[in-house]
């Protein structure tokens, strides 16, 4: 009871006029990065820092803490609509997101991508009301086994973004793994794969990949068979409203993709995009109709959307619990905090009461100001699609190199850019999928970090990976999700070879 | 931003005119225009809030007008360096670095050295705690000495990347307590959050890092700090040093400014009369207490004199390490 009295008080200093600007003002500039690649919300709230010190410490945070939420759903709409992801959160978003949109149905993944966003947003907030010390506890119990078994769990999602041929899949997962060896090893200092250029020494940017496979090397590729054939894109067809089917296939994966989002959120090496990846694999694996996956399924869109928006209350929970900074916003609201003279960490809530329940409380009325922004803006939204195609790729092309350069005011990324996007197209014209790269290149690192870090603290035990419990039982279950479909699908042949043999022709695809 | 401009174009500019407005009220003399400050890392990090703090300072104070910080990000520090090191300046230029600047010019193997730039002066530091979980069986800084001893292996000391700070002073310990400086078995991480919530979950048997960035967690109980690289016990805590624990070692993570080296003696001149007034104004000094950070101002000859022995120090322990060959 005492939590919701606090929440009330909470919501009394989030609704007074004064703070409720600040909260739309921070929802409507996140919603502004989100959209730009290359600009995010911790550059943003790094250069809004002095512009807010003579605001009140409550009034501020509302406002970054609308920014970072607002750039959540902003990271969507172009990854949707243009196939150029603005956050590393939202590369899982325009595998599908881009397909519908081009069918002509932006408008439905646009809508749910937003109220999934709403829902997560809003069922990540009650827990980071209620559960928040309860989540800090277990995220505490991940070392480093734990979090490479998680890793090597995302891993399995390379399964569902693997396309018609094997070979070609994992071709793309090898490219983006050797992708992500490029820099200094953490735990040596040494750099790999350099080739002695040093804007190579930090490694390649996974927001300067994704652009660069999935919109460079898309617009190239289009450019290059525009004289032969135009395929037709639909700015929109039929309604712009979720059809009733799309509602009955968009519900769970948002319920699905919060209840993952969350924890790994409040996680201290969780990140936005590995719940983000075992949504699709999961939706995948439970949707009726699997083969639509990669062509433009709704669930593909609803669940990662969610997952996003959840982790990002997620990674609230160490922060005001126990001064666990889990992501680069969270870092530089840490110094927010430092900067008004705060003290971040277990003893916040006990100090601060009015500051942490505030912000807490516009957490639930930035996700309303949210949706209010997003779904009406949906119809212009895809209008962006009407623009004549030279234009409208010249357009993604420009879009996408400012956001490179933005990133670190480089021209090193734009050469990047560059040679990946050629790397897109030619994969494109050998049609191997681009998606496992992008997994490849995340995960991989972060694997092999962990790996190297849980084998240094055992002295070199490799069985520390099953003689810890949770990693044992995330390792199980990654084997169980690769090895389960295969089995499903023998017994499925066997019983149907039994049955009716001309029914065999369904299972070729 | 120009004085000049159309009415109309005012409107358009009001809410960048208010910031200027303050600038341009009264113009001091000696007034440096259009400072650039680079800070050599991404934002949020001790560089890019030094700089931000010496732009709020030095506009306040009007030592500096229209101050700009640029953040060039990487490897260390070395690409905002070179990029300082090599750039043709029309305005004048200020670069803040660091302690860990020297160990990853050495790492990265960077063609641009701090010879390249003249120091300007040594601003801050910060101390380094060795910390370990309330419940861990090590209570003193003896136990784990003791436990290091007899065997090095099972002691992992979790700090940032390789070849930082923190690895270094793990270094120059195992040197000081006599066991083989390549046994030390140092798990590096990204930092911050990532390396508390290891030494808070106690999957390393202790952490490294400034002492204000794990004291709230000395205040709720759960990290006990063992031993403060500083020369004294800092004010208000009872946390013993190395040097009354047997270790002669005083060791601090600095943050300096740098500024180009091809300067002529009167522009530089004026650029070390700025950084002097600005960290003898009020401000800064009660900045610095607001943020924790410790004053280790030094000016330019007695910061360069610093900055031999140092570099010194730590390009003798990165090969000690073996680290570096």
């Amino acid at each position: 009871m005492d939590t919701l009295a606090a929440l009330g008080h909470g919501f009394l200093v989030a609704l007074t006029p004064y703070n409720l600007l600040f909260s739309a003002i921070g929802v409507t500039v996140g919603t502004a990065v989100g959209v730009l690649p290359g600009i995010g919300p911790a550059l943003t709230v790094a250069l809004l820092l002095p512009v807010t010190y003579g605001l009140e410490p409550t009034s501020a945070f509302i406002m970054f803490a609308g920014i970072y939420y607002g750039a959540m759903y902003g990271g969507s709409t172009t990854s949707i609509l243009l196939n150029a992801p603005g956050e590393s959160g939202s590369i899982v978003t325009a595998i599908d997101g881009h397909a519908m949109a081009r069918q002509g149905r932006g408008a439905q993944a646009l809508a749910t991508a937003a109220i999934g966003s709403f829902i997560a947003g809003t069922i990540g907030t009650a827990a980071l009301t209620f559960v928040a010390p309860l989540m800090v506890k277990l995220a505490l119990l991940f070392g480093p086994a734990e979090y490479f078994a998680l890793m090597v769990l995302a891993l399995t999602t390379v399964t569902a973004v693997l396309g018609n041929s094997l070979a070609r899949g994992l071709a793309s997962l090898f490219i983006g793994l050797a992708l992500g060896l490029v820099g200094i090893d953490l735990q040596t200092g040494q750099a790999r794969l350099a080739f002695g250029v040093p804007e190579l020494l930090d490694g390649i940017d996974t927001v300067v990949v994704a652009v660069g496979l999935f919109a460079v090397g898309e617009t190239l590729y289009v450019a290059s068979r525009h004289r032969f054939e135009t395929e037709e894109i639909y700015a929109l067809k039929g309604s712009k409203w979720m059809s009733r089917e799309d509602w009955s296939r968009s519900w769970k994966p948002w319920l699905r993709g919060t209840f993952l989002g969350f924890p790994i959120g409040a996680l201290p090496a969780g990140g936005s995009e590995i719940p983000t990846f075992l949504s699709y694999l999961i939706e995948k694996r439970l949707a009726k109709k699997p083969e639509e996956f990669g062509k433009g399924a709704i669930e593909a869109v609803a669940g990662p959307e969610a997952a996003n928006n959840a982790s990002a209350a997620g990674v609230l929970a160490p922060l005001l619990s126990l001064g666990l900074p889990t992501s680069a916003t969270a870092a530089i609201m840490l110094a927010a905090f430092q900067q008004y003279g705060l003290q971040p960490g277990p003893t916040l809530f006990d100090s601060n009461p009015e500051l942490v329940w505030g912000m807490i409380a516009s957490l639930y009325v930035g996700n309303v100001l949210l949706l209010v922004l997003n779904l009406p803006l949906v119809g212009f939204w895809v209008k962006l699609l009407l623009i004549p195609r030279p234009w409208l790729y010249a357009g993604i092309l420009v879009f996408s190199s400012l956001g490179a350069y933005t990133l670190n005011n480089n021209v090193v990324d734009l050469v990047i850019l560059w040679v990946i996007g050629l790397l897109g197209f030619g994969m494109r014209v050998l049609n191997v999928p681009v998606a496992p790269c992008v997994v490849g290149l995340i995960l991989g690192p972060l694997a092999e970090q962990q790996f190297r870090r849980a084998l240094a603290i055992s002295q070199g035990d490799a069985t520390v990976f099953i003689t810890h419990p949770i990693s044992a039982a995330l390792l199980g279950i990654a084997v169980l999700l690769v090895v389960g479909p295969m089995l499903l699908r023998r017994r499925q042949r066997n019983a149907e070879a039994a049955g009716t043999p001309h029914s065999s022709s369904h299972s070729t695809v | 931003m120009s004085t000049r401009k159309s009415g109309a174009l005012k409107g358009l500019l009001a809410a960048a005119g208010i910031a200027s407005a303050a600038l341009f009220a009264t113009p001091a003399l000696a007034e440096l225009k259009g400072l650039e400050i680079i800070a050599p890392a991404s934002p949020g990090g001790g560089w890019d809030q030094h700089a931000r703090a010496l732009q709020q300072v030095m506009q306040d104070q009007k030592l500096a007008s229209g101050v700009q910080v640029t953040n060039i990000p990487g490897a260390g520090g070395t690409i905002g360096l070179a990029q300082f090191a090599t750039a043709k300046k029309r305005n004048p230029a200020i670069l803040v670095g660091g302690q860990i600047m020297l160990g990853a010019i050495v790492t990265n193997k960077s063609p641009v050295t701090l010879d390249q730039v003249a120091p300007l002066a040594r601003l801050t530091g910060e101390y380094t705690a060795i910390v370990v979980p309330t419940d861990s069986p090590i209570k003193t800084f003896d136990d784990l000495i003791k436990k290091f001893k007899a065997d090095p292996g099972s002691v992992s000391w979790g700090g940032g990347s390789a070849g930082g700070s923190d690895q270094i002073l793990a270094g120059l310990i195992a040197k000081a307590v006599g066991v083989d400086p390549t046994k030390v078995n140092y798990v590096a991480t990204a930092g911050g959050g990532e390396l508390l919530a290891s030494a808070l979950g106690g999957h390393v048997t202790l952490g490294m890092g400034g002492y204000n960035e794990f004291a709230p967690q000395f205040q709720a109980g759960k990290l006990r700090a063992i031993a403060v690289s500083a020369p004294q016990r800092l004010p208000g805590t009872d946390t013993p040093t190395l040097k009354e624990q047997g270790v002669d070692l005083e060791f601090a993570n600095w943050r300096a400014v740098f500024a180009p080296a091809n300067l002529k003696p009167a522009e530089r001149k004026e650029l070390e009369e700025a950084v002097a007034k600005t960290v003898a104004s009020d401000q800064w000094k009660q900045l610095l207490k607001q943020r924790d950070w410790i004053d280790l101002y030094q000016p330019p000859e007695q910061f360069a004199a610093f900055l031999k022995e140092e570099r010194a120090r730590i390009e003798g322990t990165l090969k000690d390490i073996g680290l570096v060959k």
